[in-house]
């Protein structure tokens, strides 16, 4: 991709940053979660799924972060 | 409303002095030569993990999201809660683009974005493109914060209106210039650990203590109407609410790093590894934005909207009262003026780091770039501090001068603006393949659809794209990247052929992205 890349380079790329895809895929499609059933301690599912999201989300970035880090 | 709150506002007040301190104090914090533009502007580039946390956290959850997005979710009921989604998709790129480019910029001293297109794509006109749009999308941000603050002096029972209802606005804002310009970056980042935690402490205190005050989270959510509670159904021939709700998830997603202090804040960092590892820590902010979110509808539930002593409130600041009514509403004073006090120097953080980010713009890509071409260290930061009261006061007076709805508009067309400069400045970090004229192109395009766009829905921010009968509203910034991008796609080989295969010089080369 970098035309200006010198021999050597490693690609940059991770199987690791597939975790990511996961990440995005489970809060991009809104259908999915749009519904008050099951609900948590009376908070409706879109709300505590979302929430819940954001610590997945933070994990599945801290895995990367561990597996990656060099 | 009409009474002052002395409890809440004696305590605002020995808050916001403390602060005061600390922000001039912080000038001899890890002491650096302020006459250097990366010293005052970006803190030396020294922060480690937990500062950059509390910096960039109060970077970008704004007063003004504190207050705005409650306030749609009072107003409007689900669709607000776009603003989770939005901060879960920030970390991705975060973790993958910006060590990337802090990299290449602590490499070269790039200060701005600005500074490495100029660098990358080697097309000053192109730079200056990225400089103007990242002002222009900044000032009414700025100017957006004083909102935060403004609603939260009035919610004190401090007089806001006429000429001495403006007074302690206009004293805020002479702390904030003072320090700023004295302390520069190490003043918001050294404030950002107060604020933050007084935003936890308030976040977390209302959610666990309004549910309990209201018999239970299944009671609060009984009370708001079916209609907000989730995202409306789309018709058949429409994808409706949900194309809407993501779409600005992704949209505002890509434009948040592209705003000149999201920039500021990630450069400051003092490595790669610190802003990976802030990818994993700084959901904290997200769930606690979330909880925020909760509170507009806890508002809706504690009926706060027809109670009559919060009239007068809802009708000078609109939906914007919601949160500070709830307090107001659950909270013992002494406890309402450390939430207040959260929000108003929540306001003077970001504030105080967009007139950094704004300032380095101009000195960097305007001054050095077109007008003194050497200037010496302290000439350049003797003018980014010049240009940060400037900034600043432009700011304010916009904000007392001119209707506030105004601003919000301003805002809005700005984050429609700034996503245009991605394919520079994102994809540059990853490829020099477009053309630099092609990403010119592909920018004014953007901008100018994207204005079109707004103007067209009434400056809104969404817009519905119609296929053979079928509607796919949208945000409007995620549909106008889309269109910039493939014109800067299409027009490289041509603009490229038509050079006759001369490319510019690329400043940087691939070792310069990585450790």
């Amino acid at each position: 991709m970098d035309q200006h890349s010198g021999g050597e380079r490693r690609s940059g790329w991770s199987w690791w940053y597939l975790l990511f895809v996961i990440e995005v895929a489970g809060i991009i499609w809104p259908p999915f979660y749009n519904k008050v059933e099951p609900s948590w301690i009376g908070i409706p599912f879109f709300y505590w799924y979302q929430l819940a999201w954001v610590i997945v989300g933070a994990v599945l970035t801290a895995i990367v972060y561990l597996a990656t880090d060099d | 409303m009409t009474e002052i709150n002395w409890t809440a506002l004696i305590i605002f007040v020995v808050l916001f002095a403390f602060i005061t301190w600390l922000g001039f104090a912080a000038a001899r914090w890890r002491k650096g030569d302020l006459d250097q533009l990366h010293e005052w502007g970006l803190g030396g580039r020294r922060f480690g993990t937990v500062i950059t946390w509390f910096l960039i956290g109060g970077d970008l959850y704004t007063a003004y999201t504190f207050i705005a997005v409650p306030a749609l979710a009072f107003g409007a009921g689900a669709v607000a809660f776009f603003a989770v989604p939005y901060t879960i998709l920030i970390y991705p790129i975060l973790f993958l683009v910006f060590p990337r480019l802090w990299h290449v910029c602590r490499k070269h001293n790039y200060i701005t974005p600005a500074d490495f297109v100029r660098g990358r794509f080697g097309n000053r006109w192109l730079a200056l493109a990225v400089t103007i749009t990242g002002i222009v999308a900044t000032m009414p941000y700025i100017a957006l914060q004083l909102v935060g603050l403004q609603v939260v002096i009035g919610a004190l029972g401090v007089p806001s209106t006429g000429y001495a209802g403006d007074l302690p606005l206009i004293i805020a804002f002479i702390v904030l210039a003072a320090f700023t310009y004295s302390s520069g970056l190490r003043a918001p980042a050294s404030i950002a650990v107060v604020k933050d935690l007084l935003i936890y402490i308030t976040a977390f205190a209302a959610v666990i203590v309004v549910p309990i005050q209201m018999g239970g989270f299944g009671k609060i959510f009984a009370a708001v109407p079916a209609q907000k509670l989730l995202l409306a159904v789309p018709g058949a021939s429409t994808t409706g609410a949900y194309s809407t709700y993501a779409t600005l998830a992704i949209g505002s997603a890509l434009a948040l790093f592209l705003y000149p202090h999201s920039i500021t804040g990630i450069l400051s960092a003092s490595s790669g590894h610190t802003i990976r590892r802030n990818a994993a820590l700084l959901p904290g902010y997200s769930f606690m934005l979330g909880l925020l979110a909760l509170l507009g509808l806890f508002a809706i539930a504690a009926g706060v909207g027809t109670a009559p002593e919060y009239a007068a409130g809802f009708k000078q600041f609109g939906n914007s009262f919601a949160v500070p009514a709830l307090m107001l509403h659950s909270f013992p004073s002494w406890f309402v003026g450390i939430a207040f006090a959260a929000v108003g120097i929540g306001a003077l953080v970001p504030a105080a780091i967009m007139s950094i980010g704004a300032a380095n713009l101009y000195t960097r890509n305007i001054y050095r770039e077109f007008i003194n071409k050497s200037p010496t260290d302290k000439q350049e930061a003797r003018m980014a501090k010049l240009v940060s009261l400037i900034v600043k006061f432009g700011a304010l007076a916009f904000i007392i001068f001119a209707p506030t709805q105004y601003a919000i508009q301003l805002q809005l067309l700005g984050g429609i603006w700034i996503i245009q400069t991605l394919p520079s400045v994102l994809l540059g970090v990853y490829t020099r393949w477009f053309n630099d004229w092609a990403l010119l192109v592909g920018w004014a395009v953007g901008i100018s659809l994207g204005t079109a766009m707004a103007m067209a829905s009434n400056l809104g921010s969404t817009y519905v794209l119609s296929f053979a009968g079928y509607a796919l509203p949208g945000y409007t910034a995620f549909y106008t990247v889309i269109a910039n991008l493939a014109i800067t796609a299409v027009l490289t080989p041509v603009f490229n052929a038509m050079l006759g295969g001369k490319v510019r010089i690329d400043a940087t080369v691939a070792a310069d992205y990585r450790p």
